[in-house]
């Protein structure tokens, strides 16, 4: 039996007819094609899969696409624009933030939806909005950094478009 | 792994979830945050034929005082629990609680009344909310009934609900002006199941004497258990270094933990004590600063 859902992904709607029991996960990298969010555990332990489900983080391996019915869901491909990399992307590079690369979409999900919740962070409220995630490369020093990074970022573009309006 | 096929509705309405699951026996399941459910039905070990998605069902989601009760209804979220300033003000129990469930992510989705129905014996809420004398009210076609927490977590993943109810919602009394509460976890990493857990809740009267006294564990035996000794050996009592002391000797005589790849019976019992004397000494701070 299948299902008919209406999703919005990175601003583009999307209709399909899924089975039940196809996790979110598998529906954006299988169905939609958008091999950016990563699978990890696949269990809810690991934050590889994690992408923005209207605004909060989710663990894309622990939610059925169907409960994304209606929703907007925010994955890695959503970051970059035309005029280049998002704040977070080009910290992760400037800092080094990642060695194998795998756990970096859930990562970089994971601290926009922090910062665009907390947009100044402290170091630890930046470690425990990752403490879901698992990098085994970096040590995640890090990735820290270029939370940090950004968020200095996007608090000065924020603050300059305001100057400007 | 993917799970086994099954059907899925969403109703709009308490009344249509509930006669979805009527007559639908053990093989219909609710789901609400899905975090303990799915990744069991990924497993294998759960294979509902329905899932009952009750997350549309604006009126599961009261989250207000009324009463004297904090109601908490079935799809509010530990995430919602952490962000809210009343449970960060007036809640400090709840608050410390939800701010240590799981991870961070999977509190976003994960809800307090799926958590509690779930059983796990190293669940978070079960200690919480046994210490603050919460109460639940089920619902079913034939009506709704309340019940104790203590009485609705019978034993391991098993709950007083029948097959046909729902857990509509969770009943925090409201504390008073000289109430203070605090949960203190061991876990190995951040979302792993508890080491070992403690919740305090204590309401002191004018003298400063303890009125009355919640000690709820977790990981300390099949279920979530109250210490009942300690709180015998806290009432009337002032939140003295004694008091608390003799407490926490208490808790870990009651506690019945398990030895795993956490650690040893006798590591966890001491835990135990010290946890009940964390979280003891963390309630009088608040209850001191109220009174």
């Amino acid at each position: 039996m299948s299902y008919h859902i209406e999703v919005t992904v990175n601003g583009e709607r999307h209709a399909a007819d899924v089975e039940a029991r196809l996790p979110l996960v598998y529906f954006l990298r299988e169905t939609l094609g958008l091999t950016g969010t990563h699978i990890g555990c696949d269990t809810t332990t690991c934050g590889a899969c994690t992408v923005i489900v209207d605004g909060k983080p989710v663990k894309s391996c622990t939610m059925f696409a169907v409960q994304a019915d209606g929703c907007r869901v925010e994955t890695v491909e959503g970051l970059a624009t035309e005029s280049g990399l998002h704040p977070l992307q080009q910290a992760f590079w400037d800092n080094h933030g990642l060695q194998c690369g795998y756990c970096t979409p859930g990562m970089l999900m994971a601290a926009k939806a922090l910062l665009s919740r907390n947009p100044s962070p402290s170091e630890a409220e930046i470690r425990q909005a990752i403490s879901g995630n698992i990098c085994r490369c970096t040590g995640y020093q890090n990735i820290v950094k270029a939370i940090q990074q950004a968020a200095e970022e996007l608090a000065g573009t924020a603050a300059s478009s305001a100057a400007g309006a | 792994m993917i799970t086994a096929p099954f059907e899925y509705a969403a109703p709009k309405s308490l009344k249509e979830a509930l006669a979805l699951l009527r007559g639908g026996g053990s093989d219909r399941k609710v789901l609400a945050g899905g975090q303990s459910l799915i990744p069991m039905m990924r497993f294998r070990l759960a294979a509902p034929s329905m899932l009952i998605d009750i997350t549309r069902i604006p009126e599961l989601g009261v989250f207000e005082e009324e009463d004297g009760y904090l109601r908490i209804g079935a799809i509010i979220t530990h995430g919602q629990m952490e962000c809210s300033p009343m449970i960060k003000d007036r809640y400090p129990l709840l608050f410390t609680t939800a701010s240590v469930v799981a991870d961070p992510i999977v509190r976003q989705r994960g809800t307090l009344c799926g958590a509690l129905v779930h059983a796990d014996p190293a669940g978070d809420w079960g200690a919480a909310l046994i210490a603050a004398r919460a109460e639940v009210v089920i619902s079913s076609q034939s009506g709704e009934r309340r019940m104790p927490v203590d009485e609705f977590l019978v034993d391991t993943f098993t709950t007083a609900l029948t097959e046909d109810e729902v857990l509509k919602e969770v009943r925090v009394p409201v504390p008073s002006a000289r109430t203070g509460g605090n949960y203190q976890k061991i876990e190995r990493k951040v979302g792993d199941f508890a080491t070992a857990g403690v919740a305090a809740c204590v309401t002191v009267d004018d003298k400063g004497a303890i009125a009355q006294v919640g000690i709820g564990l977790c990981a300390a035996g099949p279920i979530s258990r109250r210490a009942v000794s300690a709180e015998r050996r806290l009432m009337g009592n002032t939140l003295d270094d004694a008091a608390i002391a003799a407490a926490g000797a208490q808790a870990a005589a009651e506690a019945e933990p398990v030895a795993d790849t956490r650690g040893p019976v006798d590591y966890k019992r001491d835990m135990f004590r010290v946890l009940t004397i964390r979280a003891l000494r963390a309630t009088r701070t608040i209850v001191e600063g109220r009174r």
